[in-house]
């Protein structure tokens, strides 16, 4: 399973094995050598001078959802990018005019979200 | 590359892109002009597909011969004659939005995408293309909480099936080597013996499938789906997307999977008869007239997968005779549905259409047609579809299935002929309102070609015979 | 070795995240063990050589799913409490199936074995010497060209398709209108101010606007909390 791509990782497998040591290290400092008292009231939501009216926990607007969705599928697209940056000079003109079809759909779309007002804001 | 062969899908194509800019730029409603200008599109791309030459394009991944023509035709046709049909009941239901001519356009081309398929990979993305604006459609009436509801439901049931078919199909590339039609065809057509982790994963793409076709017992979702959605939208469900489920399942499987026909047969067997037993009798007791379409579909469904199962070129011929004479059929019985509104609100139970046979006797004929022909009684063009599939299955000796497809066609014809009864011998809770002229013309054609295809079916046959002779080659 | 270890290290974590996905009682803290998951679940990918599907995993999900997740999580008000007791009482009859399933795979599993000619069959073995990134690159744009259109065309579908469904016109929107904001309105006109005196309000001739009456504001002991 050696391979040469995973040798370059290496660092990175040190790396996290100094992070999750490090944070393990500290939370468990904490919890063996600080005094633990749990109370329900440490965790509910403050408010000065009477009971809290209700949760901090309120609903998102779904407008929320619309920007993040409209943000996957363009994440999705520059992925797409990434191998086609990389091998350009290999592919031709075939390969770039293909990526230029795909972005000109996603530009159509972009047109048409615009124009809908799904970027729009209050 | 091959662009001239895939002409249909890339004119199809750059013409939903131009429909969509067209519809969202001017700041009036669009509807109507897109409606139009999608149907155009449709003629277009219809035009192509009949001078099509036969060929194979994209690296294997394309192919056009005689089976593609035939099945893009029904569905370009079925999906045109399913959206007039929608124009005026969005109208009716305050769901006119551009949008949804422009989704029917993109499910259509997935379609195309998917009977044109010469490769696991296009068929898969060919399905996520029709599957995607299906959600949505189901979803179309989004202030009502049953289409909600449906949308929901199909999207939930329908990734689930995709993701079964992708497993099954990463299985079947693992352990065969290629995702391509040919190669998986000369894989699997030799002596040797094939690798349980090929049938594994022809299972599971089965699997997949019969979700789409709604065959037993995948076919919960139908019967919610149907009585949820919009039934502008269940007319669209019910017609094309069915012919491209069809087409999808005979190419995969009569196609690469052909050498392993044993592995897949008893599976084919069991769905068919399940779902000609389930649909007869599930539908007895169906007040709603769109649950029991769903479930006359699901009948339907074991006689397609019959033909199938038969797998000789007799049972393949069947079920592509079949798919025209079930594309009219339902589409005639869908115009009717469309049509059923009475002050302005659509109704949806048998009983609505009671005395229809007298305020409405032209409605009232086509839809008695469209029952009987279901039902399959001669003279009308059902009878002959159940001939088709029903003769080969006793010449190849599936004496089992035959007998269960006589005797459901039997129980089924008790609620076909009950809707008859209900339209002619019962009272009338009051007249329906006037049906619209796209009705009208849908409900003319389809009722004409149900009831004359006795006399002239010989372009038919001819040309399903042409498509099985590509299709096994 | 290192290798070895490794998977085996990020599989278990990988596992234990995914259980807890399900058994979290905090929706919000299913979601953030989903990220764990697909974090270990990059390193697989990295283990197995698949770099690029590693960084994607990261990319996407992590970076987009994982948040749409949350948002859909936070959107909910459902009383998840109530939702799990039916989970708990029927765990013990699911493990079972579970289990039974899990040993048919196992059957299943034994009997496997590759197609004689599988290996020399693969369409697109992978060049040596080269990233997957530009193995993927060197095929996805040109041989493949046909379904990464499709792909394209599906992104396009699942955009109209957000935006159908959740889109609404509010009254209060402000939309922009380049051709309103542009066009001068005729209420305002334009006037050539005297040198050095310039005429009333910032040099255009506006209607002014009624005085406002002048009434006594009434001090209000504003309540409320802070």
């Amino acid at each position: 399973m050696t391979q040469p791509l995973l040798a370059q990782y290496f660092p990175i497998l040190v790396f996290l094995g100094i992070a999750g040591g490090i944070a393990l290290a500290m939370v468990g400092g904490s919890i063996l050598l600080a005094r633990q008292k749990p109370d329900a009231e440490k965790l509910s939501a403050y408010e000065c001078g009477f009971a809290p009216f209700d949760d901090t926990r309120r609903r998102f607007d779904v407008r929320f959802y619309l920007v993040a969705i409209l943000f996957i599928i363009f994440d999705l697209e520059v992925a797409f990018l990434f191998p086609w940056a990389v091998t350009l000079g290999d592919i031709g003109w075939l390969g770039f005019f293909s990526m230029m079809g795909f972005l000109f759909v996603l530009t159509v779309g972009f047109i048409y979200e615009w124009r809908k007002g799904a970027l729009d804001w209050e | 590359m091959n662009w001239t062969l895939a002409l249909p899908e890339l004119v199809l194509a750059l013409s939903g892109l131009a429909i969509l800019v067209a519809g969202v730029l001017p700041r009036r409603d669009m509807t109507f002009p897109c409606t139009m200008m999608v149907l155009g599109a449709f003629l277009l791309s219809g035009a192509f597909v009949l001078t099509q030459p036969d060929g194979m394009g994209f690296g294997g991944q394309y192919i056009s011969d005689a089976f593609a023509r035939f099945m893009k035709v029904l569905v370009l046709a079925g999906a045109a004659l399913a959206l007039l049909l929608a124009l005026d009941w969005n109208r009716a239901e305050g769901l006119s939005r551009f949008e949804y001519p422009v989704l029917v356009l993109f499910a259509t081309l997935g379609m195309m995408v998917m009977i044109s398929a010469n490769d696991l990979m296009s068929l898969y993305l060919g399905l996520e293309l029709l599957s995607l604006p299906l959600y949505v459609m189901a979803a179309f009436h989004r202030d009502n909480a049953r289409s909600s509801e449906a949308g929901l439901k199909y999207f939930v049931l329908g990734a689930l099936s995709s993701g079964l078919m992708l497993y099954g199909m990463s299985l079947v590339y693992g352990f065969a080597g290629t995702t391509n039609f040919a190669q998986l065809a000369q894989v699997l057509g030799g002596t040797a013996p094939i690798s349980a982790g090929v049938v594994v994963g022809i299972v599971f793409i089965i699997t997949g499938l019969c979700f789409k076709v709604a065959a037993v017992p995948f076919h919960m979702w139908t019967p919610d789906v149907y009585e949820g959605a919009p039934t502008s939208v269940v007319a669209y469900f019910a017609t094309a997307t069915k012919v491209g489920a069809i087409a999808a399942i005979v190419r995969v499987l009569a196609g690469p999977f052909g050498g392993a026909v044993d592995q897949w047969q008893q599976v084919i067997v069991l769905a068919s008869i399940a779902s000609m037993i389930l649909g007869a009798f599930a539908a007895i007791g169906q007040t709603n007239i769109k649950r029991l379409m769903a479930y006359s579909w699901i009948s339907h469904t074991g006689f397609v997968l019959m033909g199938l199962a038969v797998g000789t070129e007799a049972g393949l011929r069947g079920v592509l005779i079949y798919t025209p004479i079930y594309l009219m059929m339902s589409l005639g019985a869908f115009s009717v549905l469309v049509a059923m509104r009475r002050n302005g609100h659509a109704v949806e139970n048998i009983q609505d259409l009671a005395g229809l046979g007298r305020t409405d006797p032209a409605m009232a004929l086509g839809m008695a047609i469209f029952m009987f022909a279901m039902a399959g009684i001669p003279p009308l063009s059902g009878f002959f579809a159940k001939l088709y599939v029903l003769l080969p299955a006793v010449e190849a000796g599936f004496w089992l299935m035959a007998v269960v497809a006589v005797l459901s066609s039997v129980v089924s014809a008790y609620y076909y002929l009950r809707v008859v009864k209900v339209m002619y011998f019962d009272a009338s809770t009051g007249a329906l309102d006037a049906r619209p002229s796209g009705v009208s013309f849908v409900l003319a054609g389809t009722g004409l070609f149900t009831m004359f295809f006795f006399l002239m079916p010989a372009p038919l046959l001819a040309a399903a015979r042409q498509a099985v002779a590509a299709l096994i080659g | 070795m290192i290798a070895g270890l490794a998977f085996y290290f990020f599989a278990f974590i990988l596992i234990a995240a995914a259980v807890m996905v399900v058994t979290a009682r905090n929706p919000v803290h299913s979601v953030i063990w989903l990220i764990a998951a697909f974090f270990n679940a990059a390193a697989l990918f990295l283990i197995a050589g698949a770099e690029f599907l590693a960084m994607i995993l990261v990319i996407v999900y992590v970076g987009a799913v994982a948040v749409l997740f949350l948002f859909v999580v936070m959107m909910l008000d459902v009383d998840f409490a109530q939702l799990r007791e039916g989970v708990q009482r029927y765990a013990p009859i699911g493990a079972v199936v579970g289990g039974i399933l899990f040993l048919e795979l196992l059957l299943v599993l034994s009997v496997w074995r590759f197609a004689p000619d599988a290996a020399a069959l693969r369409m697109a073995p992978m060049p040596e010497g080269v990233t997957n990134t530009e193995a993927i690159g060197r095929i996805l744009y040109t041989d493949h060209i046909y379904l990464f259109q499709i792909s394209g065309l599906i992104l396009l579908v699942a955009m109209i398709g957000a935006i159908v469904l959740t889109l609404r016109d509010r009254p209060g929107t402000k939309r922009q209108d380049v051709g309103a904001q542009i066009a001068r309105s005729s209420a305002v006109a334009m006037a050539r101010p005297e040198l050095g005196e310039g005429i009333r309000r910032e040099d255009i001739l506006r209607p002014l606007p009624p005085p406002a009456k002048e009434a006594p504001k009434p001090v209000t002991h504003e309540g409320g909390h802070h």
